[in-house]
């Protein structure tokens, strides 16, 4: 058993989980201002509010996991994105207790400065993430001992902010997906008009980033020379993609978010697949690449976590998809609610 | 300002804001379970309303905890670079496990308990109560897992490894339970916990004293008080023998620390005296105004009033400092005491019938919550501050464990960025609790 393959995949299999689940909470926080009354913010707002706190534990998991099994690469990204970190922190913060606090008060000018904070935050930690994963895939000046020479604005160039702009579309599609399933009546009708924006802007900033990774990491694609089972999920991704206009116009809500659900994770395996087998790729040499091999953790280490792992997440998968589907259906306002 | 310094003090900023949070939580958390058992078992519908009142004080604070955690995890990497590639392969693996094991329970059932109420049976919500309680409780552990192996080294090896940089050397896991069961581990966590369950009664107890000075609400503070107060009494005794425990293993495994903590600068050949009070001067090496009472340490840590206590002048140059150490400690204890000597007498008084008309007593419990707080926060102080100048206890030093490439202007800029939101949200949570505090629980017919 290679565990540090193991250990690369799992990473990618939280990453991944992490996109799906907390990325329609952060595109129901993109969307958040197109809502108009108060009673249809509430609505969205608790359309995620039981399940967004367990999506962002995925997020948590995986850069626990990352310290485990990878602490270089762990080390590396983490005090060589400094400034964008810091940035992510504060906008997770905010996200997290605007939901909280927007409902404690009635004032239309206290839910309206939450509206705004809840908003604004996901907007940021969404494009933070794409433009973290557009850095990662294209190289970043990492020397010999692992540290980053670049500096904060160095890591806003052209193809890092297309993903993050990419990623904005592709959560905000999702969240109005999400949307469409939790909504009914006029609430659903606004963010049916919000899907198809999101959709046609997915498909460029797809189109334009697949152009420009060729163009700025020609290498990115050389992984599928000799694993040609690697294209079945460029063709999943596709039909996903496909399949979502259909889904919808069919009212099949939930086929469509599930096609978006598996079109992200297919996104997630790509870019994971672009890396592979580096972990952080160094635009300075690649003798300075951190690897899954040069920058694990010792074998007992990566085995230990592995059976934490294998035992505890699908314990975790299991009680989430039962409260997921206590929560099943569309939202309503109780007494209860935000 | 050098990044060495700004990072220790960014730490400091943030993890003291963290840290007003999961204490209440976990101490809360149990409490509810209380009171819900109580509910099912009695059908009293006060048990009801209390839960559900203490459960949005419950979720506003778990909020805040869970926000300013995120923060800590990241902290690692983004500031300790160098400590995370060092002790990754031992470190790592208790936080992953916080993450797969305990914030998913904690976070997932959350779900169930703010807002399953209608949608799941009286059991189910109530077994989702207990998830979260339970969630939060092993979180705690995984972390004092993690923070002890910092404290007490074990089931590791030191390793040289190859990088693109060269060889360098890491620690690594040669036992996994030796790593979890490291010396100061249980000691830790149980202290931890009960310091949990002290500020939880006396939160609790805050809230309905100031219930019943004003005479609203009346059954639900009593209902919610006693328990609270018994608790509470529990606690405060408890916790004080699992700090003794705690001091003995301190006294054997970092004997610097100890010296620090107590104050004793010069090793004597003979029974080492416990300082109830004094003011350490470092540069003269002495305590000043010092209080004390002689041959009482060495029995405490050895068990032998006449076996003297290493002093620092042992373990120059790498002590930690004392003055901090030192009051940090002495005050945490100060509390410890003030607070098993309030709880029964308060005791004392409800057995007499004389508790509640006393309102001067209802006052002083109004307003010593602040002390459960202080007292958490000043121990981890004490624990953190006398581990210096190591950031792994006799292994690396808490310099050498800062992140390279980054500029003071960097951890300037995030220090302040912190200061200012941490204010505004302390700001707002206590706004909001005393809100909450102030609109009370449903009336129960």
């Amino acid at each position: 058993m290679d565990l540090n393959l193991l250990w690369f995949v799992l990473l990618g299999a939280l990453l991944a989980g992490y996109a799906v689940l907390d990325g329609f909470d952060l595109g129901v926080g993109i969307l958040h201002l197109t809502a108009r009354t108060d009673t249809e913010r509430r609505l969205r707002i608790n359309s995620i509010g039981p399940l967004w706190d367990g999506n962002e534990v995925w997020l948590i998991t995986f850069g626990g996991a990352m310290f485990a099994a990878f602490p270089a690469a762990y080390a590396t990204v983490f005090s060589g994105f400094y400034t964008a970190f810091m940035l992510l922190l504060l906008a997770l913060i905010f996200r997290a207790v605007s939901i909280e606090f927007r409902s404690k008060r009635d004032a239309p000018s206290w839910r309206r400065l939450w509206d705004g904070s809840f908003s604004g935050a996901s907007l940021l930690a969404t494009f933070l993430f794409g433009c973290a994963a557009g850095n990662v895939q294209i190289g970043i000046p990492v020397d010999a001992a692992g540290v980053f020479t670049g500096s904060f604005l160095s890591l806003l160039r052209p193809y890092p902010v297309l993903a993050g702009v990419l990623a904005v579309a592709v959560a905000l599609t999702h969240g109005a997906l999400y949307l469409n399933l939790k909504m009914e009546g006029e609430p659903q009708l606004r963010v049916r008009r919000w899907i198809w924006r999101g959709y046609g802007l997915s498909l460029a900033c797809l189109l334009a980033a697949a152009l420009a990774l060729q163009a700025a990491r020609p290498q990115a694609a050389r992984n599928f020379a000799g694993r040609p089972w690697a294209w079945a999920v460029v063709a999943l991704l596709a039909l996903a993609l496909a399949n979502i206009p259909r889904a919808v116009r069919r009212s099949r809500p939930l086929v469509a978010f599930l096609c978006s659900s598996a079109a992200i994770a297919a996104l997630v395996f790509l870019f994971a697949f672009s890396l592979f087998p580096n972990l952080v790729i160094s635009s300075i040499s690649p003798e300075y690449n951190l690897t899954m091999v040069n920058a694990a953790s010792s074998p007992k280490t990566l085995g230990i976590m592995a059976v934490i792992a294998l035992v505890g997440m699908p314990l975790v998968i299991a009680y989430t998809a039962v409260v997921y589907w206590v929560f099943r259906g569309k939202t309503r306002l109780t007494e209860h609610s935000y | 300002m050098d990044v060495v310094l700004l990072s220790r003090l960014q730490f400091a900023l943030t993890i003291m804001f963290h840290y007003l949070f999961p204490p209440l939580t976990i101490g809360l958390g149990v409490f509810l379970v209380y009171l819900q058992a109580r509910y099912l078992r009695t059908g009293d519908p006060q048990y009801n309303a209390a839960t559900r009142f203490w459960v949005r004080i419950f979720a506003l604070n778990f909020a805040v905890g869970t926000a300013s955690g995120i923060v800590m995890e990241f902290q690692f990497g983004t500031n300790w670079a160098a400590y995370s590639r060092y002790v990754g392969d031992v470190f790592g693996a208790p936080l992953a496990a916080e993450g797969i094991v305990a914030f998913f329970l904690e976070s997932v059932f959350l779900a169930l308990l703010l807002f399953g109420w209608d949608r799941v049976s009286p059991r189910v919500h109530f077994f989702s109560t207990v998830m979260v309680a339970l969630g939060s409780i092993l979180s705690a552990l995984w972390i004092v897992v993690a923070l002890s192996w910092q404290q007490t080294p074990a089931g590791f090896v030191l390793r040289e490894v190859e990088t693109p940089a060269g060889t360098a050397w890491r620690a690594e896991v040669t036992d996994f339970w030796s790593v979890v069961f490291n010396p100061s581990a249980l000691d830790r966590l149980v202290h931890v916990l009960l310091g949990a369950l002290v500020l939880a009664a006396f939160f609790v107890m805050s809230v309905s004293a100031a219930y019943l000075i004003r005479g609203v609400h009346t059954a639900f503070a009593r209902k919610c008080f006693l328990p609270a107060l018994v608790l509470g009494a529990a606690a405060s005794l408890a916790v004080t023998v699992s700090g003794h425990s705690q001091g003995q293993i301190v006294a054997r495994y970092q004997p610097a620390k100890l010296a620090a903590l107590e104050g004793v600068f010069e090793t004597k050949d003979t029974g080492t005296p416990m300082m109830i009070f004094g003011i350490p001067d470092a540069g003269a090496k002495t305590v000043r105004y010092r209080v004390s009472i002689p041959g009482l340490l060495s029995l405490l840590a050895y068990g032998d009033a006449s076996r003297p206590v290493a002093g620092l002048d042992q373990f120059e140059p790498d002590v930690p400092p004392v003055a901090l150490s030192f009051l940090s400690f002495r005050i945490m204890v100060g509390l410890g005491v003030y607070f098993i000597a309030l709880t029964l007498y308060g005791l004392w008084c409800w057995h007499r019938g004389t508790l509640f008309g006393k309102r001067w007593l209802l006052r002083v419990f109004v307003v010593s919550v602040v002390g459960p707080f202080a007292a958490n926060h000043l121990g981890w102080v004490a624990a953190e501050v006398g581990r210096q100048p190591w950031i792994v206890y006799n292994l690396l030093r808490t310099g050498d464990g800062v992140s390279g490439g980054l500029a003071a202007s960097q951890v300037l800029g995030s220090i302040v960025m912190f200061g200012l939101v941490y204010a505004l949200l302390f700001a707002l949570w206590l706004y909001l609790l005393l809100e909450k505090i102030r609109k009370g629980p449903e009336p129960v017919r």
